[in-house]
């Protein structure tokens, strides 16, 4: 490349300089216009934006709400202090927030264990009413008459009553028409609203909140809080750094502009681009503020570096700009590479993030080599005399070259054997997505929900659409035993906490019109018989309480729903295949079975993400592979970069599986993203190896140690800034941000070992055997 | 709604109330008295059809665009006394295995209303004894009020303007539901000046929101005057599934008697 392509950089930036302030003005404009898209910027509110439109599990289950109701609910989890829920004073309560449930927005139902629709038989009157109404001047007989029953009542057991009637749930079903973000947070405002009225009326009752809509509030409550706390936490931390490295007001000054202007604009143009903004994508500021920086860091260190040796800033400019163009242009490159990577994961927030976080890069490596130089020019900057520091550093990073080189074979073995026996732990690591626990305790979700599950009942719900074979077909006897089969199985399994199934109405009903009778508490033996029956009840339903939602149209059809206990993903996974594999073997095929509902969704979800980020991953290395092999203008290191670049991922994942154990779907994401990144270290590295063995004519070792000297300590400053930038996302209040982070920081840091061990030995591989022959070495790299 | 077959009782309750509340002035606003005066005026235009007989046909669709069908007969008696509901009787044709099951009800003004249904794979004849009857009729988007006889005292009104509906110029009136246990909030009536017939009802539920809208289509005079929509249509906007009710040609004054409305007729009836 040399001379030619260096002359026209130092025309470009002379002519940077020139116009300086035209140039500091157009940049001004161009971001401010940039980022006043951020006024269009707004959080989902809808945790079906972690699915692609393609995502089989939410086809599924978009399918299966077609059918019966579009659904999400929230549920209020009452429990009274002396753990006696059938009392006057809490059945009161209880009937209070079952009526002010309705006036939630979008609620479609209310379920309760007051207005829960008991039938029962008197000789041929039948009788359907609220389990409770007016239960503050009901006696404590009679209420416990009603507790009694509502124990015995599988569709209330374990769903909306505690076994020991010592807490209650009333759960609202809504259903939001999905047109307006607002709509969620609308409704949980009521729904918060009514649960502050009532404990400030009943003190002795604790409430929670939970249930889906809480959790779609969830995922917009928690960006909004990390984009409050990560950014200023991260602001901070880079500012540290610059003051300790650059030494330098003005040049920090500089350094904070470019990294600002490149997250207000890329966030700016994601609000132009119309996304929604997730608590991932949210950190897509916090992870452009902490690449931006490199850029503008090797351009100040070289600078700095020159006028500390006594050259004028003007010059210092434009030899920095003229040595660090082409690096930080092709670290830029590779960087964006790895982020738009993520466009092949089936989940779009990351889409959002690889987008989002690609566009700040670039922006950020178009200021460094236009608005950077142009503003440096006009701070004042001053430069003490070379201190004797910078100087120890390159005499120690010398002697630790020496030492690599010594050591080559002890340490090619060492870690050699290392990477593979943490490289052989990544197949342990156990995939989780537990959607309750991507919120930490920060989050009054997360909270909420975990007191839910520990008390009543939890949100990881399965459902099940049951077909018959023929409109009518639910009221066929034999379809009714079937159902009754795969009910009673589910209830059987460890993992279910309760099953709602049609049957047990039809059971109810059978009795009831038996008088009573409980010999007559099963499925009825006659389909006119059950089609009766269920004619009969639907006549008898108050608005809200019908059975539209269990019950497809034609009734062909019913939905059975099974909540199971707090389990892991790969638990519910494998209860999911044995309920498909009961299903098969044990029921018609027609009656087809399938398991759907979030839960469903959440548990696949980082195996999606994984099958579409394999893809991903092989278009990152490939592509960056290609830029490095341009970049190094050799095929061979080009090819080879690939393993210091690759192996600490895979190192990374190993430390994880040991330490950690479990990862979400943020697992699938950081490969490439990582390789994106390390790579720089990487290129940096080669590019002063290659240097030195073309241009200076240095044998290998001279030229590992030159590499050494001359880009070890901005590496090594680099990686304390990446490091210590993505350590800020486990800050989060969201699991699979601080796990990104995290691993991300972990992969960063294993780079570093790598590429000052294991790169240096692995270029040593073969030195000996072509020294000990002809001087080759000298040879090739001579002509090359 | 007070489409045709609800109109039945209302008419004569109309009559009946709107005396008392010429008389008394129990109404304090005059928007109030104004959108009764429409709602009464709409009720009379039905009064004294005795009796009438009608083949329905009801489809339900889902979200999905999915399509079911059933079939019944109502039959209705009108009863004089503003103070009663109308009486009427419904038999379903299909499904096949509700063939031959009959509804019976006596429709209150404030009080649920008494219903007995004849169920034929038991034989026998139940009586539904619950204080809410507003959930879905069989699955479908209206409820049994909704499409049963309208009276005319179960709301209290008032009038909010004229707005033009289709052909006609409309009356628009908001209905209060008197009863305690009803599942809507409010209605919005639309009521046309020409034949002062109801052309479009909107539900609102407890919270307020729209819930469904009615559009009552097809009007049919019939000898003596009486006007039939020959098409009810609700959508649910929640869920976004509706109900189209299709009815074939009514017949009045059949000489039903009270005694064709006992529940003992029940199981004879299909």
């Amino acid at each position: 490349m040399g001379s030619k392509f260096e002359n026209k950089i130092l025309t470009y930036t002379s002519w940077i300089l020139r116009f300086r302030w035209l140039v500091l003005l157009a940049t001004i404009v161009a971001v401010l216009g940039a980022a006043s898209g951020m006024r269009h910027l707004e959080f989902s509110t809808n945790y079906r934006v972690f699915f692609s439109d393609e995502n089989p599990e939410l086809t599924a289950f978009e399918d299966f709400q077609k059918i019966y109701t579009k659904n999400d609910n929230i549920i209020f989890v009452v429990q009274p202090k002396d753990g006696k829920v059938f009392s006057p004073k809490v059945t009161e309560a209880i009937e209070k927030i079952t009526a002010k449930a309705w006036t939630i927005p979008y609620a479609l139902r209310v379920d309760s264990i007051t207005n829960f629709q008991y039938s029962w038989a008197d000789g041929d009157d039948l009788t359907v009413e609220d389990l409770i109404r007016d239960g503050a001047n009901m006696s404590q007989a009679e209420l416990d008459r009603r507790q009694a029953i509502a124990l015995a009542e599988p569709l209330l057991l374990n769903n909306l009553i505690s076994p020991d009637a010592g807490t209650t749930g009333v759960n609202v079903t809504l259903q939001m028409p999905q047109v307006d973000i607002r709509e969620v947070p609308e409704a949980v405002a009521v729904a918060r609203q009514i649960a502050t009225e009532i404990r400030s009326e009943y003190p002795d009752l604790k409430i929670a909140i939970s249930g889906l809509s809480m959790l779609n509030n969830a995922f917009a409550e928690a960006g909004e809080k990390d984009i409050v706390t990560l950014v200023p936490i991260m602001y901070g931390v880079l500012l540290i750094f610059m003051i300790i490295m650059l030494r330098s007001f003005g040049a920090t000054f500089a350094t904070l502009l470019v990294i600002g202007f490149s997250s207000v604009a890329a966030m700016g143009l994601a609000g132009f681009s119309g996304v929604k903004l997730t608590p991932i994508s949210v950190t897509a500021p916090t992870i452009i503020l902490t690449l931006a920086i490199a850029d503008s860091i090797h351009i100040l260190v070289t600078m700095l570096n020159l006028m500390r040796d006594g050259h004028d800033k003007i010059f210092a400019i434009k030899e920095s700009v003229r040595i660090n163009f082409l690096p930080v242009s092709i670290t830029s490159l590779t960087t964006i590479v790895g982020f738009l990577a993520l466009n092949f994961s089936d989940s779009p927030p990351f889409w959002h993030l690889g987008n989002i976080t690609a566009a700040g890069i670039a922006v950020a490596w178009a200021l460094s080599l236009a608005f950077l130089p142009a503003i440096l020019s006009l701070l004042p900057i001053h430069a003490k005399a070379r201190t004797e520091s910078k100087y120890t550093m390159q005499k120690f990073l010398g002697r630790f070259a020496d030492f690599v080189l010594i050591k080559r074979r002890s340490i090619l073995i060492i870690m050699g054997a290392a990477s593979v026996a943490l490289i052989s732990m990544v197949p342990t690591l156990e995939l989780n997505d537990e959607w309750v626990k991507y919120f930490d305790e920060r989050i009054e979700f997360r909270t909420d929900t975990e007191f839910a599950i520990a008390n009543l009942n939890g949100p990881y719900v399965v459902e099940y659409s049951m077909e018959a074979n023929e409109a009518g077909g639910i009221s066929n006897p034999e379809y009714l035993e079937n159902l009754e089969t795969f009910t009673g199985w589910l209830r059987a399994q460890p993992e279910v906490a309760h099953v709602f199934s049609y049957t047990d109405i039809i059971k109810r009903l059978n009795k009831n019109l038996h008088g009573d009778d409980e010999d007559f508490y099963r499925i009825p033996d006659d389909r006119q018989m059950a089609a009766q029956y269920l004619l009969l009840y639907e006549l008898s339903l108050p608005y809200g309480l019908d059975l539209n939602d269990r019950i497809n149209i034609d009734k062909s059809a019913t939905r059975v729903t099974a909540t199971l206990l707090n389990l892991s993903t790969a638990k519910v996974r494998t209860f999911l295949d044995r309920s498909e594999a009961y299903v098969a073997d044990n029921l018609p095929a027609y009656m087809i079975g399938k398991p759907t509902g979030a839960t469903v969704m959440f548990s696949y979800i980082s195996q999606r993400n994984i099958e579409g980020m394999l893809k991903g991953n092989v278009f990152a290395v490939i592509l960056i592979a290609g830029i490095m092999i341009f970049a190094l203008r050799s095929f061979a290191i080009g090819a080879m970069s690939i393993i210091p670049n690759a192996v600490p991922i895979l190192i990374a994942f190993g430390v994880w599986a040991l330490l950690v154990g479990q990862i979400g779907m943020a697992a699938s994401t950081v490969a490439a993203t990582s390789l994106g990144i390390v790579v720089d270290d990487t290129v940096h590295f080669l590019t002063k190896y290659l240097r030195g063995i073309r241009e200076k004519g240095l044998s290998r070792p001279d030229a590992i140690r030159y590499a050494f000297e001359t880009v070890g300590q901005a590496i090594i400053l680099t990686t304390i800034i990446l490091t210590f930038g993505f350590a800020v996302l486990a800050t989060s209040t969201f699991l699979i941000n601080s796990q990104m982070g995290l691993l991300t920081a972990l992969t960063i840091v294993i780079a570093l070992i790598v590429d000052f061990l294991l790169l240096p030995a692995i270029l040593m591989i073969g030195y000996e055997k072509e020294t000990k022959g002809v001087t080759n070495e000298k040879l090739i790299t001579q002509t090359a | 709604m007070k489409n045709s077959s609800r109109k039945l009782l209302s008419r004569l309750l109309l009559a009946g109330l709107f005396a008392t509340l010429l008389a008394g002035g129990a109404y304090a606003g005059e928007l109030e008295d104004k959108g009764f005066e429409i709602a009464a005026r709409s009720d009379r235009s039905d009064r004294g059809f005795t009796d009438s007989v009608v083949d329905m046909k009801m489809i339900l669709r889902n979200a999905h665009g999915q399509e079911t069908t059933r079939t019944l007969a109502l039959k209705t008696l009108e009863i004089p006394d503003e103070d009663v509901g109308d009486k009427s009787l419904i038999v379903f044709y299909t499904p096949a295995d509700i063939y031959g099951t009959a509804l019976l009800s006596y429709a209150k003004i404030l009080d649920p209303d008494d219903q007995w249904l004849y169920l034929p794979a038991l034989k026998r004849v139940k009586r539904i004894s619950s204080v809410n009857k507003s959930g879905p009729f069989v699955g479908s988007e209206f409820a049994f009020e909704d499409f049963t006889s309208l009276e005319l005292n179960k709301f209290t009104y008032k009038y909010i303007g004229e707005e033009v509906c289709g052909d006609f110029t409309c009356d628009v009136v908001e209905r209060f539901p008197r009863y305690e246990n009803s599942g809507y909030t409010k209605q919005i009536a639309w009521i046309d000046q020409t034949v002062f017939q109801l052309r479009k009802v909107d539900f609102y539920d407890r919270k307020g929101a729209l819930l469904k809208t009615l559009k009552l289509e097809d009007y049919r005079e019939y000898d003596g005057g009486y006007w039939r929509a020959q098409t009810l249509r609700m959508e649910n906007h929640l869920t976004g599934k509706s109900t189209d009710l299709i009815y074939s040609d009514y017949a009045f004054k059949t000489g039903l008697q009270d005694n064709d409305f006992q529940k003992g007729v029940l199981r004879r009836v299909r």
